[in-house]
């Protein structure tokens, strides 16, 4: 019973360490992710039935296919993922430690064997002189050697690049730091947004997913919003708000102008321009002259408001547009006489002589309007951000390591053989074997050159 | 002369240079390879010139600021066969294996005469979600991650016709198309350095697209479908690179694994946007 039991152990240890789940999981996950970008995630019952039937949408949400990403399946394979990459470590780090800091200073004639790199020479002289070139040697053209005594035989160990053996390890360990950082946002952040209208303030934002708002402990002004477009096109240039936070009563920071990839950041939230929209109607600045008479005034007016002139008459702005067909803003113009019919008349901003050639006796032009806006900003705290950076930062360096550097080891051994010395010069790569090999038969005619003029 | 011209130049030039590469697996002539090689940095050289012009222009422009010339679907196809050629041109400097020309040539001169033909090559000024140097860093990092893949892919199409014809006639030497390839294992080891090359920066790339969307939006990652395709590339590769290390899936299913891994990169490039709906602009 004990021995069955540690024989399942075993296996399932060994079921974790394997690469090949490794290379499943990573399939697993490359398909999988299929699905979620071919059915559109997250979309309302009513959306997902107009395209699916009653059955199949059932089926489909019974899978979680409309919120995969999150599901308990696509989740689990997550962590499946992450179990694998933990045990393939735990087994194989601490040899490579080993590796690393306590180096093979005295291999044995078996594991020289395995390597492919070798020369050796035979040469009259004395050990401990040779030993003193060999080590002048590695020096010149490697790196200094540790010089080890045994058995009437010595060994010198050079290397190159040991910590390379890590750039694996460093980029594993930034998949798991990069989910840590991911698990961190999602428990201790949030996403919200808020819209707060031109000249208009607010100390609370909504939240994305529940619908609920929450308060900030500072207050948010709007001073001012503004689009602006490429020459005349309708391709926008720029979506501008001007922002200040006010904390306690303070002004923390004025006016800052906060444009799309330039976002504003406050006590550990930040708040993206993200979208905008009219605020109330337009304001329209209308000119009135008498025909024949030198005096104008000037009304500003919104949709369905009335002014009365001086005469007695009133007018009325009955309507107003900021894109008429292709004549741009124009407005419509009720007069209404304090006797008589009201009469219709338009304006165009663009053409400020029209309404005059139309010989009435008032002369209207429109100035201007202005249309108030509310801007709309995303608003999103996450602590966890810089974590995952920092697992950026490290996949990037250790998948550099990993691919280009390698850690290099020499060895020359010295050994009495029938009066004269034989020195075997061996030398292997953790990869990139064929650079090595023509590095290594380089250094092997420098190595038979300094032992032939001994 | 303006950078449209030159762009069709170029495509001349690939043209050229990919039936020289061609002709040579037909007829082994060392000059035909020398010729195909030296049209290949040609123009190569006219491209950097022409992008260099483009850039230029977009400063020409009514209204227009100037922008690295990266920004919509024709540009981007544009610099995709130029960092083909780019790292193709450096895994030439360094294996100088010809043969491969034929088979990396054709994606350039494909993705030039798309690009001249099909595809709109207005200059239009930034819209405020491409104001942003990440935009930069971001194309450039993942087209030169896509490009060593492309050559990966037809090197690994090469490991595949190679190992193909040498199973079949076991002991005889194989001749003609197959016998002037690269032996398996060095086809082998360039796919794996080509991919060692993407890998890193197509790591890079989906890293600086996440930090522009972290900086645009707020969210650094959002599961939108342009995303998780670049996702699904990245798992494919590494999938290979562990494939590379495993008995049984080394050879072969990792040849398969790099053209999967190519074919799912195009996807990523073209068909989310042809075909699935999502932030990423180059669609429209
Ligand atoms: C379940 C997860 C994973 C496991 C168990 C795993 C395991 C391993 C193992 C055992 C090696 C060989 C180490 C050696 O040569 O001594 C390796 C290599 C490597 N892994 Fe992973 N790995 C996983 C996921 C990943 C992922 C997602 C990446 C993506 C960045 C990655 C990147 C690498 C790289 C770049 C190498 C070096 C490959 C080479 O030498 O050609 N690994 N992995």
């Amino acid at each position: 019973m004990r021995a069955k039991q540690r024989g399942f152990l075993n296996s399932a240890w060994d079921f974790f360490c394997s690469l090949k789940l490794t290379i499943f999981s990573l399939i697993a996950l490359a398909v999988t992710s299929i699905i979620g970008t071919v059915i559109q995630q997250n979309l309302s019952r009513q959306e997902y039935l107009r395209v699916f039937s009653e059955k199949t949408y059932r089926t489909l949400d019974q899978l979680q296919f409309f919120d995969m990403y999150h599901s308990w399946w696509f989740i689990g394979l997550l962590v499946l993922f992450c179990i694998n990459l933990i045990c393939c470590s735990i087994k194989r780090f601490p040899r490579v430690w080993r590796m690393v800091h306590n180096p093979m200073l005295v291999p044995s004639e078996q594991v020289l064997k395995t390597f492919s790199n070798v020369d050796e020479q035979l040469v009259a002289g004395e050990i401990k002189g040779l030993t003193q070139r060999m080590q002048g040697f590695l020096g010149n053209q490697f790196s200094a050697p540790q010089v080890t005594e045994q058995d009437g035989s010595v060994y010198l160990y050079a290397e190159k690049s040991k910590y390379a053996r890590f750039g694996v390890y460093i980029t594993h360990l930034s998949i798991l730091i990069i989910f840590l950082g991911a698990i961190i946002g999602n428990v201790y952040g949030f996403k919200g947004f808020v819209n707060i209208p031109e000249g208009g303030e607010t100390n609370k934002i909504w939240l994305r997913n529940s619908q609920a708002s929450l308060p900030l402990d500072f207050t948010l002004r709007c001073e001012d919003f503004s689009v602006s477009f490429y020459g005349n096109s309708q391709r926008p240039k720029e979506y501008r708000s001007v922002l200040t936070v006010i904390d306690q009563g303070q002004t923390m920071i004025d006016h800052r102008p906060t444009i799309v990839n330039d976002p504003l950041s406050y006590k550990g939230l930040t708040f993206y321009q993200s979208s905008y929209g009219a605020a109330g109607d337009e304001v329209v600045s209308i000119k009135v002259k008498l025909r024949g008479e030198d005096k104008v005034d000037a009304f500003s007016l919104q949709r369905g408001q009335m002014v009365d002139l001086p005469n007695g008459d009133r007018l009325r702005l009955a309507d107003f547009t900021p894109t008429f067909r292709n004549f741009g803003p124009a407005a419509r113009i009720d007069v209404l006489p304090h006797s008589g019919e009201a009469r219709a008349v338009t304006v165009f901003k663009n053409f400020p002589d029209f309404d005059n050639e139309r010989g009435g006796a008032y002369i209207f032009t429109m100035i201007n309007f202005d249309q108030r806006y509310y801007t709309g900003l995303q608003v999103t705290k996450d602590p966890g951000v810089w974590v995952v950076w920092l697992g950026c930062a490290l996949m990037v360096i250790g998948c550099l390591v990993a691919f280009f550097m390698s850690h290099r080891r020499l060895w020359v051994v010295l050994s009495g053989q029938d009066g004269k010395v034989g020195v075997r010069l061996v030398g292997s790569a953790h990869r990139n074997q064929p650079a090595f090999e023509l590095y290594f038969d380089e250094l092997k005619n420098k190595f038979r050159e300094e032992l032939s003029d001994s | 002369m303006n950078s449209g011209q030159l762009f069709n130049l170029v495509t001349i030039g690939y043209f050229s240079a990919m039936v020289l590469f061609i002709g040579y697996l037909a007829t082994r002539s060392s000059v035909i390879a020398t010729l195909a090689t030296v049209l290949a940095y040609l123009g190569f050289a006219i491209q950097t010139v022409a992008i260099g012009l483009r850039w230029y222009e977009t400063y020409q422009v009514p209204g227009g600021a100037g922008y690295a010339p990266l920004s919509n679907l024709y540009e981007s196809v544009v610099f995709f066969s130029w960092t083909i050629l780019l790292i193709y041109l450096l895994i030439d400097l360094k294996y100088k294996q010809r043969s491969v020309g034929a088979f990396v040539l054709p994606f350039a001169f494909l993705a030039m005469t798309w690009a001249q033909l099909r595809l709109d090559s207005t200059i239009s000024p930034l819209v405020p979600a491409l104001q942003s140097n990440w935009l930069t860093y971001h194309v450039i990092t993942c087209f030169l991650g896509y490009a060593a893949f492309a050559v990966a892919c037809g090197v690994s199409i090469m490991y595949l016709i190679k190992i193909g014809k040498e199973n079949k006639s076991s002991d005889a030497p194989a001749g003609g198309l197959v016998g002037i390839m690269p032996s398996a294992k060095i086809l082998d080891d360039l796919n794996y350095k080509a991919i060692m090359i993407g890998f890193p920066l197509l790591s890079l790339g989906i890293i600086t697209g996440a930090a522009w969307a972290n900086y645009a939006w707020g969210t650094y990652w959002s599961w939108d479908p342009k995303e998780t395709w670049s996702l699904i590339v990245w798992f494919i590769y590494a999938a290979f690179l562990h494939a590379r290390i495993t008995r049984g899936w080394a050879g072969r299913k990792a040849a398969i694994l790099s053209i999967v891994g190519f074919a799912a990169t195009i996807f990523c490039y073209l068909g989310v946007n042809l075909l699935l709906a999502g932030l990423h602009s180059y669609g429209a």
